[in-house]
Formats: C-alpha cells, sequence, structure tokens
C-alpha cells in the first residue's frame, strides 16, 4: 500500500503539536550571583516535572531591561527595585536566596577571621584615606596581631554587579563620608583601588597583590579558601562569614513591613548577624498575559522554597526562612493575575 | 564563412561574426554579457554593502548617544569623573588609557617588528627563515583572551616581583621620568596592558613588514651594496623608503588592533577611572570599559555614556587612519619623478 506524502506529512505535524504541549518551558534572564543554583534547581526540576527553565544570566540591569520588554517570563536582579519603580513597570518582586559579600585579605601570616575592622573603617579604606594596614585605626581594633607596614591595595568590582549593590549600600549606612561623596549601586564611583571583571578577577587581584583588601560573594570566598576578616555588626559583636550568621541576617530582618519586598539585609540587628548580607531578587509583572506560564514559574519557585533548600546550601547559598516563603506565597496570591483580575496562583 | 588570405597566401584567422545590436552571437558568447551583468552588479552590491554598514554603524551609534551628547556636549571629553550613581560621566580617563596604552604598544612593537623583519629578510640563515616565520603567524593567531589570562596569571607577577622594582630603582630616580615610575608595584597597570599589546601587536606589523621588504627588487638592493653601502644603509636607505607605504600600512593595522583590543587589556589594565600620569597605576581604557559596565548599565544615561565612549573611539580609528594617509603624501612629497 502507497503512503502518501499527505499523509506522512499530515502525522508528522501532529506528532510534533502533541510533543510541543507537554513541554511549557519558562524563560527567565539576569542576575549571575544565583545563576548556579538557578541552573541546578531547573534540572532537578526538570528530571521531576518535566518543565525546563531557560535561564540567561547577562546581569541585573540586562534582567530588569528584558522583563520590561516581556521578552522573558521573569527577570533577575541582585539590587531590588523600589516599590515606585515597580508601580512604573508594573511588577512585582521577590526574593529567592540569601548571599553577601566577604571582605578578604592578602596578608602573611594572617589567619582567617584574625582582622577584625568595623563598617567606617572600612569604609575609610575604601575611601583611600586609611593607606597602610598599621594605620592606628586597624591597630586600634586588632590588639594583639601584628600588622606589617605595607601599603593597602584596594580591590573591588569593575562591572557592574549586585554584590558592588550590597556592598556600597553597607557602607552607605555606616560610614557618612562614603554615603556622600559615593553613594551605592551597581557601579559606582571607586576612589582609589583597582577593579576586576567579576568576581573571578576581584578574586585573582586580591591573592596576587600583596596587601590587597577586596571583596567576593561568600559562595566564592568559600569555595577559593580566602582569607576573610571579622566584621563587627549593628549589635557590636564581631562575627565571621558564614552560613549561620547570614541566616541570622535574614531571620532578623522584617520583611513584612517592607512592600514590594524591598529590604536590603545590610546592617540588620541580631547578635549573630552578618552586616553585608543581601538576597537576590525575582521580578514578574502584575498583570500577566499568559497566566499558565506565570502559573508555571510560580510553581517552580514554590518547588523550589519547598525542596530546593538543600540544593542551594550545597552551593552554599542560605535559604530564606520558612517565614518569609509564607509571606511571599501570600502576595503571589494578592498581586500576580491574569487579565480579568483572577489571581494566577 | 568565407577564408580571407593575409600578403603570405596563408588564412587569417577570424573571431565568429558578432551582432551585438541584435543580440546575435554565437551560442558560447550568448551567456558572457548576462554573467558579466551579474558579476558587474553583484560586487557593485558588496561594496555598496560595505559602505552601507560602515554609514549604519555611524548612525546607530550616534541615535545611542544623543541622551549623553545632549546632555554633556563637549565637556564629555575632558570630564574626569564616573559617577554613574550621580550620573556624572566623562571620557578623559577611558581616552588616555587607549592612547597611552597603545602608544606603548606601538612604542615597542614598531623597533622589535623592525628588526625581526630586517633579520627575516637580510641576516637569517635561509633554514632559519622558515621556522621563524611560521613561530611569528601562530603568534598571530592566539586568541587575545588567552593573552590576557596569560597575562594576568604569569605575566603580571613575575612583572610585579622582578622587572617593576628594578625599573623603580633605576628609572625611578632619574630626575625627569621620576613620575612615570612612581607609586606601588602592583603587577598590572598601563605599562603592564601597553606590553601585552606590543607583544599582540609585533606578529601583524612583522609579517606585513617582512612581506614588504621581500618585495623590494633586487635590483636596488645590489646596486646600493655595489656602491660600498653597509646593510643597515641600504635598509635604511633603500629599502625603507621604497616599502615606506607597505610599512606604513602594516603599522596601522597593528594600531588598529591595539586601540580596540578589549579582553586583553580588561585583565591587566586594572579598570580604575583614574587619571594617573605613573605608568604603574591602573586605568582604563574604552574597549575594556565598554566591555566591564554595557551589560550591567542601568539608566538611559549612563548606557549613552557608554555607546558615546564607542562612537569617540570609532572616530579615534577614523582621525588614526587619515592622519596615516596625511603621512603618506608628505613622504610622497620628497620622492623623485616617476618614469
Amino acid at each position: 500500500m502507497r503512503i502518501s506524502r499527505v499523509s506522512v506529512a499530515a502525522l508528522a505535524v501532529s506528532a510534533l503539536t502533541t510533543i510541543s504541549a507537554f513541554a511549557t518551558d519558562i524563560t527567565g534572564a539576569g542576575a549571575t550571583f544565583p545563576y548556579p543554583i538557578y541552573a541546578k534547581w531547573a534540572d532537578a526540576y526538570k528530571t521531576k516535572t518535566g518543565t525546563g527553565l531557560n535561564y540567561q544570566s547577562i546581569g541585573s540591569g540586562g534582567g530588569i531591561k528584558q522583563i520590561n520588554a516581556k521578552t522573558v517570563d521573569f527577570g533577575a536582579s541582585d539590587m531590588p527595585l523600589k516599590p515606585e519603580e515597580l508601580d512604573k513597570g508594573g511588577l512585582t518582586q521577590f526574593p529567592t536566596v540569601i548571599g553577601g559579600a566577604v571582605p578578604v585579605v592578602n596578608l602573611p601570616g594572617i589567619k582567617n577571621g584574625e582582622i577584625k575592622l568595623t563598617g567606617k573603617v572600612l569604609g575609610d579604606i575604601y575611601l583611600g584615606k586609611v593607606t597602610k594596614w598599621n594605620d592606628a585605626e586597624i591597630a586600634a581594633l586588632n590588639k594583639g596581631v601584628k600588622l606589617p607596614d605595607e601599603a593597602i591595595t584596594v580591590v573591588h568590582r569593575s562591572d557592574g554587579s549586585g554584590t558592588t549593590f550590597i556592598w556600597s549600600n553597607y557602607l552607605s549606612k555606616v560610614n557618612p563620608e562614603w554615603k556622600e561623596k559615593v553613594g551605592e549601586g551597581t557601579s559606582v564611583n571607586w576612589p582609589v583601588g583597582v577593579g576586576g571583571k567579576g568576581n573571578e578577577g576581584v578574586a585573582s587581584y586580591s591573592q596576587k597583590i600583596a596587601g590587597a583588601i577586596g571583596y567576593v560573594e561568600y559562595a566564592y570566598a568559600l569555595q577559593n579558601k580566602m582569607t576573610a576578616i571579622a566584621m563587627q555588626n549593628k549589635d557590636g559583636h564581631y562575627v565571621d562569614a558564614n552560613a549561620e550568621t547570614f541566616k541570622a541576617a535574614a531571620a532578623g530582618a522584617d520583611w513584612s513591613k517592607a512592600p514590594g519586598f524591598y529590604l536590603i539585609l545590610t546592617d540588620q540587628p541580631g547578635k549573630d548577624a552578618w552586616p553585608i548580607s543581601g538576597a537576590t531578587f525575582i521580578l514578574m509583572h502584575k498583570t500577566q498575559d499568559k497566566p499558565d506560564t506565570a502559573k508555571e514559574v510560580l510553581k517552580f519557585f514554590q518547588w523550589a522554597y519547598k525542596d530546593g533548600d538543600k540544593l542551594a546550601m550545597s552551593l552554599d547559598y542560605v535559604p530564606l526562612p520558612d517565614s518569609v516563603v509564607k509571606q511571599i506565597e501570600t502576595s503571589w496570591k494578592a498581586n500576580i493575575k491574569d487579565a480579568s483580575g483572577k489571581s494566577v496562583y | 564563412m568565407s577564408v580571407a588570405l593575409d600578403n603570405r597566401g596563408l588564412p587569417i584567422a577570424q573571431a565568429p561574426a558578432v551582432d551585438v545590436a541584435n543580440n546575435k552571437r554565437p551560442p558560447m558568447l550568448r551567456n558572457n554579457a548576462l554573467m558579466d551583468a551579474i558579476f558587474k552588479n553583484l560586487t557593485r552590491f558588496f561594496a555598496f554593502l560595505v559602505f552601507s554598514l560602515l554609514a549604519a554603524i555611524l548612525v546607530s551609534l550616534v541615535i545611542g548617544s544623543t541622551a549623553s551628547l545632549e546632555k554633556y556636549g563637549v565637556r564629555f571629553l575632558f570630564n574626569e569623573n564616573w559617577d554613574p550613581v550621580k550620573e556624572d560621566f566623562g571620557a578623559l580617563v577611558p581616552i588616555f588609557g587607549t592612547l597611552v596604552t597603545s602608544g606603548i604598544a606601538l612604542g615597542i612593537a614598531i623597533p622589535v617588528s623592525f628588526g625581526i623583519a630586517l633579520f627575516l629578510t637580510e641576516l637569517s640563515p635561509p633554514w632559519l627563515r622558515r621556522p621563524l616565520g611560521t613561530a611569528i603567524e601562530m603568534l598571530a593567531a592566539v586568541p587575545s583572551i588567552i593573552y590576557g589570562m596569560w597575562g594576568l596569571f604569569i605575566f603580571a607577577p613575575l612583572f610585579q616581583e622582578y622587572a617593576q622594582p628594578i625599573m623603580a630603582k633605576t628609572l625611578g630616580n632619574v630626575p625627569l621620568l621620576k613620575v612615570f615610575f612612581s607609586g606601588p608595584p602592583m603587577g598590572i597597570g598601563m605599562l603592564a596592558a601597553g606590553i601585552i599589546l606590543a607583544v599582540m601587536v609585533i606578529p601583524f606589523i612583522t609579517a606585513v613588514m617582512r612581506d614588504v621588504f621581500e618585495l623590494v627588487p633586487p635590483m636596488l638592493k645590489e646596486s646600493a651594496y655595489g656602491l660600498g653601502s653597509t646593510t643597515w644603509e641600504v635598509v635604511w636607505r633603500v629599502v625603507l623608503p621604497y616599502t615606506k607605504v607597505g610599512v606604513i600600512g602594516g603599522i596601522m593595522l597593528g594600531l588598529g588592533r591595539a586601540l580596540g583590543e578589549t579582553m586583553a587589556v580588561t585583565f591587566v589594565i586594572g579598570n580604575a577611572h583614574q587619571l594617573s600620569a605613573s605608568l604603574f597605576a591602573p586605568g582604563n581604557s574604552i574597549a575594556s570599559a565598554l566591555a566591564n559596565e554595557f551589560t550591567e548599565a542601568v539608566g538611559d544615561l549612563y548606557t549613552s555614556a557608554l555607546v558615546e565612549l564607542g562612537l569617540i573611539l570609532f572616530l579615534i580609528t577614523t582621525i588614526v587612519l587619515a592622519l596615516s594617509k596625511l603621512l603618506l603624501m608628505q613622504l610622497a612629497k620628497g620622492e623623485g619623478e616617476r618614469t
């Protein structure tokens, strides 16, 4: 029996359409900081449910541009948008994981956590006011530590980054001169120092230049076994950067009073809180043109909050406390609606 | 067809009758007219495409930088600040960095390339010429990001530990040069970026120089030798003047690469928006500023300032090309008449 070409073509087309009906992939773009954990979650989620996530880590600025242009289902940004900016774009935002910046040094003989600094002195170093390691201001905080007579080389990020945002936000809070002269942002006008590209660049310069001080993402400092500095937090205690101190910073924060979850976790109260923490955020439109895709996105994040904690911790990210997750899911119900006003979640 | 005979009585070969007006050509020639027309128009189209792409790039750069052009005007070129938070942008530091690193690169590369080309054409034993030539070409084929990584991981630490202290002790004590070699040795910085650019640019200039040196007619050189010139006099007074168009073309090629080189420079220049006279200090170049900041630039003014930086680089390259043509015209005036 001769099978006509038309029938074969029709069979192929129908087969393809039925296959594509099962694979609803969701797309996202933005911040580079959470890219490793989003990729790992996407992998596990696809194995479990078959829905894939396509995430492009093009930077927070790019993520904000793409979600405003509606070319992706969600945008990711390390820097939260202010409530006015959210309203202007018709967006809602919520945090996913917590990380933070850790100051690292390159001094011979100094061990991890041996040097202690307050926020103000750290700001003075980055302003270029404190130029040597054995300066009186540093020595006063580190009695008993042998500080060499070496020039401090400040290392910062040359590219725009959420880590820079958290760092400059913290320094603005604890050092009034920094706030006035430099301010905060993903990219700032650094008074002194050299710029490295990416966490890798900063880590590389910090490890190669003698007497360097730099800041890197917590995961980076941990995995590269860098010598970190202990910081004084808002309550006056000196803490090291680790999972517990990050969690303490998140726990001390009161998210319920922050509209649009606009809360920057730097300098939070709490005995054990690490002062330079921050969360990374997801941006979605409040009125969804494609409610089914939006539902898939929310289902993905719901799974990530419930079952993704272990994966996050394995990559040295800190998951959000359960109380915050509940607030986030409530906000989904209230904020993300389809064209008719019905809640998507 | 009647056969014509010449004055010796032998047949003259005749082309088949071609009646172009009525398109009556023999079959073989009939298609050629169409092919000619197609070929001519196709090549015309490609040339036009190049021209229009250039114009399109220029137009899109100008449109992209309107916000920044309106706000800053000419002040942009002389402003030292680069403050994304207060939205105060100025191109002075990137322009300075681009020109200084390219200047250092050419300052090192031109004499070295000249030396290599001279060696390859005049002085080297014949068995060495091909391997050395191939080695130079392979150097040109290395991707630029590998140069950046090599520069950051291998060159910079060695530079910091050995070369820079020596320079600081010797040149740093000479009264006029002191200011260029001040500051703590970090390995990275303008000088390191310039040296790495020189290494990247040498293969291009050498290849062009060697090729044009080989094109010099042996008669010219042998005449000079015959009159008693030394090898140096032959090269400096006969070969170079003859090949100056090619040599300057090769140098411009190298300069073009140096001006636009992104990744290698980004790794070792230090990325600091600060103006400093010292060569040990970190700086910034236009290409590395764009590579670092473009994707994360938030806000219209920031993006537009970066696009304007790109426009400035485009203009710098155009000016450099124009200057090289002027230089060639000046040099050509000193030549004798062409017979």
